[in-house]
């Protein structure tokens, strides 16, 4: 009896780690989404793009056995830096436009991007030979724990803590924080609007970068389609968590991790492929009672 | 003359380019035959304004007269159906917004739009904008001179201020950048009788301190009382200006605005 117990606490241990690491990846991703939302109200389907992207900077790099402490950077600013571009490419020619043609705009450029790479690097999944390192463990009191888990989730708490500073202390981090509040008065501090969307570009970028690491890390391979999960995850996560609130959009990340892990390991074997589903009802249910997401504004206030 | 200035800035002939009349020569600010429409209705028309270094002029109206919208044509933030607006002895009619607050125009606007999740501190940090970060702690002390208040409060999210403190944060955020021109827009609404007085006084002070201030009131008695000139705009044209001694001694600026002056 004492050893069962003993034994669930060890298996519950491990499935914390499990749900740390993949709401890690989930919170970044959520983060991004929201960043650019926060700023434009624009939902940047082709989020999941900058993941591809980065993957397949990672993966010309490591065709050549560049080392992997280059290549993450390169693949974190590349996948910025393709933000920045389709800010620059897609989104400022339909400035000001309806929110629809924006979205339109994300889900158009989403599909060339993908179709493009679909016919220059081919339908097949690439190997990004990431080595062995990645599945390497440690074990404590029991719980076998992978070194990628621990460094995914020190990296988060990391990105966030940084990003945090950064929204509190530098005056570009106020002036993002100021816009998604009221766009036109930031311009009246002189502060210019292509500085403000680029920069929220910018920071979604880094962070898809940063996600793509550990998401294509764990798998091992890169492939044309590999973002749809990645944007897919990070959108709802930051609708659970408010779209355009950042400290909602990683709490949804973690949520929604830790609601697909628990429901893989309760739910008997055979049932395990309607996880997806049953995590979406749930995220349904907490919308119709929480329209504005969990740490959503505007509508709850509203209400009170 | 003035010709070859507008040449110089790339100025596309418009409508009015044959008629424009050239702005008054020693105005840092001026419009002229300024208009402006929201979808089909035409908010202003032919609005010549001008403000000299030094002044304190007020924009005097009734509600949906086209104050505001007059404030945000100076500041580039309405589309214009015609006319030009100058600073400084130069053509800034399709100069971006940012810009104009760059070059030294600032607004303090209708409804205060105070940032409500940032704090006192943050606010005006962001009011010296990317330029003056630099001499971001000596504008503050100085708005905190002139905001006592302000200072208490500087840990306090913009969200959590009585109107009237964020009418004076609104104030100083506008101050940080050190303007020539500060436009303020009704900075009176809603506030009790001895918040707006500190206000005015302070105003009147700033003028001391070489700001040039263009002033939105609908409390005119108040207005006219600092000001040293006026104009009166009525369903979006210019219908009355001169000193303000000569409006306050005007019937029909009595007779538009007795109904607000008994009120305020």
């Amino acid at each position: 009896m004492i050893e069962l117990l003993a034994y669930s606490g060890t298996e519950a241990a491990q499935q914390v780690v499990n749900a740390l690491s993949l709401g890690s990846v989930y919170a970044l991703l959520a983060l991004g989404v929201a960043t650019v939302f926060s700023i434009l109200g624009l939902i940047n389907f082709a989020h999941g793009e900058l993941v591809t992207i980065a993957g397949f900077v990672m993966l010309a790099l490591r065709t050549e056995d560049v080392p992997w402490v280059f290549v993450v950077p390169a693949a974190v600013v590349g996948a910025g830096l393709a933000a920045v571009a389709m800010e620059r490419v897609a989104f400022r020619p339909v400035r000001g436009a309806p929110v629809i043609t924006l979205l339109l705009t994300s889900l158009g450029l989403s599909l060339v991007i993908q179709n493009l790479l679909l016919i220059f690097v081919g339908a097949r999944g690439k190997d990004l030979r990431v080595g062995e390192w990645s599945n390497s463990t440690f074990e404590i009191s029991g719980v076998i724990v992978k070194w990628f888990d621990v460094a995914t989730v020190i990296t988060t708490f990391l990105v966030l803590f940084l990003l945090t500073t950064f929204l509190r202390v530098s005056v570009r981090g106020l002036a993002l924080r100021a816009a998604a509040e009221d766009f036109t008065m930031t311009r009246m501090m002189g502060i210019r609007a292509d500085a403000v969307i680029r920069g929220a570009f910018l920071v979604s970028g880094l962070l898809a970068g940063i996600a793509a690491f550990f998401f294509l890390g764990t798998l091992g391979q890169v492939g044309y389609d590999y973002g749809f999960t990645p944007l897919l995850k990070g959108f709802i996560a930051a609708v659970i968590g408010g779209l355009g609130s950042l400290s909602g959009a990683v709490v949804g990340g973690f949520l929604l991790a830790a609601l697909e892990i628990f429901f893989q390991v309760t739910l008997p074997a055979e049932n395990t492929p309607f996880t997806a589903a049953i995590v979406f009802a749930i995220v349904v249910a907490i919308l119709l009672v929480r329209p504005e997401g969990l740490l959503g504004r505007g509508v709850g206030f509203e209400r009170v | 003359m003035i010709l070859d200035r507008l040449r110089g800035n790339g100025f596309r002939r418009s409508t009015h380019a044959e008629r424009a009349e050239a702005p008054i020569a020693d105005a840092l600010l001026a419009t002229s035959r300024l208009g402006a429409r929201y979808g089909s209705s035409v908010v202003l028309h032919d609005v010549d304004v001008h403000v000299r270094a030094g002044e304190i002029v007020a924009l005097l109206g009734a509600n949906g007269a086209g104050k505001t919208t007059f404030l945000n044509s100076v500041m580039g933030l309405v589309t214009l159906t015609g006319g030009q607006v100058f600073y400084d002895g130069k053509e800034i009619t399709r100069m971006p917004a940012e810009e104009r607050v760059n070059a030294g125009i600032s607004i303090s606007p209708e409804g205060r739009h105070v940032f409500g999740k940032l704090t006192v501190e943050e606010n005006l940090r962001l009011g010296a904008g990317l330029k003056h970060q630099r001499e971001f702690a000596e504008n503050r002390d100085y708005v905190y001179e002139l905001f006592p208040k302000l200072r208490q409060l500087r840990d306090t999210r913009g969200a959590m201020l009585s109107g009237g403190e964020q009418q004076q944060l609104a104030v100083g955020r506008a101050l940080m950048c050190k303007p020539r021109v500060l436009l303020l827009d009704e900075p009176s609404l809603g506030l009790a009788p001895k918040i707006v007085a500190r206000i005015f006084e302070l105003i009147a002070h700033l003028r001391d301190d070489g700001v040039t201030v263009l002033l939105v009131e609908q409390n005119v008695r108040l207005a006219l009382d600092i000001a040293d000139r006026g104009y009166v705009l009525d369903t979006g044209r210019i219908d009355l200006e001169g000193s303000a001694r000569e409006l306050r001694e005007s019937a029909s600026v009595e007779e538009a605005y007795l109904g607000l002056v008994a009120q305020a």
